[in-house]
């Protein structure tokens, strides 16, 4: 940014390069200095953690591919034959599986922590809708990637997610045809499934280039929402944020393999080692956990369409969230009501994802529609109000003003720093 | 501070949804102590051979483990020889031969055990209309799992409870999902009689196959968990030295 400088590079092939084709420069600006402001806390970690999750996921997932068989006559046994029968097929299966899942733990980290200080607001709304449109691409893996082992919440996920397509007039039934390949969940569709699967996580790893490179344009945002004012206020990418961010990794890692090594079938459903059954329908069909407030929303509206409509509002309305949120401030530090309703929110997303697991009915579809509703009002209503009626605390002048303020590192470590000094 | 422990929290009670929901319907099934479950757990071989030995003389007759080649088994202590006799000792279908048909030999250890039925519709005649599962999986694609199956095989009761009135053929168990269901109270008190000379209790005969059967679904528990204890002690210590590093560096930026 602002303060980089032209690395002189000693290597002569590096330079040789360089001068040609100036990917090392681009490296150096990108990730060795550029600036992060001094006072980010861990939770600007599950970036970097959210891309490593990736990248283990298409490392898994290419292996996977090599020994998995798209046909409905194979597919359950050829992912059995992983298990059993490939060196460390088991090994590579459970991460890739459970991988999904700490995907998703680590974005849906990563976007609260975004909710909460404000990192979608100007000059971030392009980089927050990227962030948007990587939720969908991977939400869109990881439906289609479920629906692989062909065991019944394959087959029955499938049926259900496709089928509400059908409930658009019109084109609705023909896009469904088409989405199957066929009349039914059938063979067509777990092949092209199948070709969908290797594909989007390409997709999604060329949106986070573009997710990182809007990042680069403005910079990180920082716990207090301010932006920095100098150098005084940032530190170097390498080596302050990489160590930090390396140390959260490792963390994260060792709640992966707890995962992995020892409750790898924690977070799946018993019924998808039963094989896909067109005839038998399991009592509750029940999505991936990460799937459970969306599937909430979705039954909570007794109208079909409807159902659908508000699902997908439910991720439209994070898209155009930047103009939702009419408050100048950033950080809920320094917006004292606004920070109750985000926890509101929270609470809410998790309520949601609670009635998404429970039957749809009696006091839990109540629930349900109760979250729904609210989910909306906050984004809908609660935003544009607040923005305008909520009078935010006074910011402070920089970010290393409240740092260094008060003297003494303990007082520092305790403002800004949380975890540093524990 | 506060918001990275919410959001500990958050992921914490987020995981614990799926777990949660799941454990909320149906019948408990009270939790057993295995020798294989927790971080250090691994599988009993000798209770899974014995519980082989049930699968072999009494399960088999009506369920299939169709996934499972004969191999297997010598992750609970069966040697290469004994593998080979045991194999022999099953019919398996090969062909066809240079006359075009089809004909049976004797198995191999790479063979999967044979099903007892050709297909699902001649398994279903012959048992009532009922399907006997493959049992492969089946202790992974059971709710409550390995507990689930020690409460089912000894969940039977001879006699349903007052205002239950059973369909012709079928039997009371009580935590089977509807309770009604097509296999019979099959473990009884000496039903086998163990090579090993242990006491055949319906306890220990359903501790048995149950062990036997998270083996079958998970033949590599036993590795998969000596390597997950390597794993994470490794990425304990590197997690403390990555924060020694980052607090040594970062002593000087405040």
């Amino acid at each position: 940014m602002a303060q980089a400088h032209a690395p002189q590079f000693k290597n002569p092939v590096v330079k040789w390069i360089d001068s040609r084709l100036p990917i090392f420069t681009m490296l150096d600006h990108e990730y060795n200095q550029y600036p992060m402001p001094r006072n980010v806390n861990y939770l600007w970690a599950f970036g970097a953690i959210a891309g490593i999750m990736l990248v283990v996921m298409i490392a898994t997932g290419l292996v996977l591919a090599m020994q998995y068989a798209a046909n409905t006559h194979i597919a359950f046994d050829s992912v059995e034959r992983i298990m059993r029968d490939v060196n460390y097929g088991w090994l590579l299966r459970y991460v890739h599986a459970n991988g999904a899942s700490m995907f998703f733990i680590a974005v849906y980290i990563h976007m609260f922590r975004g909710l909460y200080y404000g990192s979608y607001k100007a000059p971030r709304e392009i980089l927050w809708i990227l962030g948007v449109l990587i939720l969908l691409a991977m939400m869109a893996t990881a439906f289609m990637g479920y629906v692989l082992p062909w065991g019944q919440m394959s087959f029955w996920g499938a049926t259900v997610i496709t089928n509400l397509f059908s409930a658009f007039p019109i084109v609705g039934d023909p896009i469904v045809t088409w989405l199957w390949g066929g009349f039914s969940v059938d063979n067509p569709t777990l092949n092209r499934f199948f070709a969908l699967h290797f594909l989007l996580p390409f997709v999604l790893f060329a949106l986070v280039i573009l997710h990182t490179a809007a990042l680069h344009v403005s910079g990180s945002n920082n716990p207090l929402g301010i932006d920095p004012k100098g150098p005084q206020d940032t530190v170097p990418f390498n080596p302050y944020v990489t160590v930090k961010d390396g140390f959260a990794v490792v963390v994260f890692l060792i709640v992966y393999a707890a995962f992995v090594f020892f409750a790898p079938n924690y977070l799946g459903h018993p019924d998808n080692y039963i094989p896909a059954n067109p005839l038998v329908t399991p009592a509750h069909i029940v999505p991936e956990w990460y799937f459970l407030p969306f599937y909430a929303i979705l039954r909570a509206i007794p109208d079909k369409l409807g159902g659908v409509l508000a699902m997908f509002g439910a991720i439209a309305v994070l898209v155009i969230l930047p103009w939702l949120d009419t408050s100048k401030v950033r950080s809920c530090k320094f917006r004292p009501i606004y920070r109750q309703f985000f926890w509101i929110l929270a609470v809410d997303a998790l309520v949601l994802g609670y009635a998404g697991a429970m039957p749809a009915e009696g006091v839990w579809l109540m629930i349900a529609r109760i979250g729904t509703a609210y989910y909306f009002f906050h984004f809908l209503v609660l935003l544009p109000l607040l923005g305008k009626l909520e009078r935010p605390l006074p910011l402070p002048a920089s970010i290393c003003e409240p740092v260094l303020k008060g003297g003494g590192r303990v007082a520092a470590g305790a403002h800004a720093k949380p975890m540093e000094k524990a | 501070m506060r918001a990275l422990k919410s959001a500990i929290l958050s992921a914490a009670l987020a995981l614990g949804l799926a777990g949660a929901a799941q454990a909320s319907e149906g019948v408990h099934i009270p939790e057993q102590s295995w020798p294989h479950s927790g971080v250090f757990g691994t599988i009993d071989k000798a209770s899974a051979q014995r519980g082989f030995q049930i699968y072999k003389e009494v399960c088999s007759a009506c369920h299939s483990m169709r996934l499972v080649p004969i191999r297997t088994l010598a992750g609970i202590g069966f040697k290469d020889d004994e593998l080979k006799a045991l194999a022999a000792g099953y019919e398996v279908q090969a062909g066809p031969n240079d006359a075009g048909e089809m004909f049976m030999r004797p198995g191999t250890p790479a063979d999967r055990f044979p099903s007892p039925f050709p297909n699902d519709n001649a398994a279903r005649a012959a048992n009532n209309g009922a399907l006997p599962p493959d049992l492969s999986l089946i202790a992974k694609a059971r709710k409550g799992g390995e507990d689930y199956l020690y409460a089912f095989l000894t969940g039977f009761e001879d006699t349903p409870p007052e205002g239950v009135t059973l369909m012709p053929g079928m039997n009371y168990n009580k935590v089977f999902p509807g309770h009604q269901v097509g296999m019979p109270n099959i473990l009884q008190p000496d039903g086998v009689s163990y090579a090993d000379g242990t006491k055949a209790t319906v306890d220990q005969e359903a501790k048995d196959v149950a062990t036997f059967l998270t083996f079958v679904a998970e033949p590599h528990l036993d590795a998969r968990k000596q390597m997950g204890v390597k794993v994470i002690m490794f990425l304990i210590v590197l997690a403390g030295l990555m924060y020694a590093t980052k607090r040594k560096l970062w002593s000087t930026v405040h």
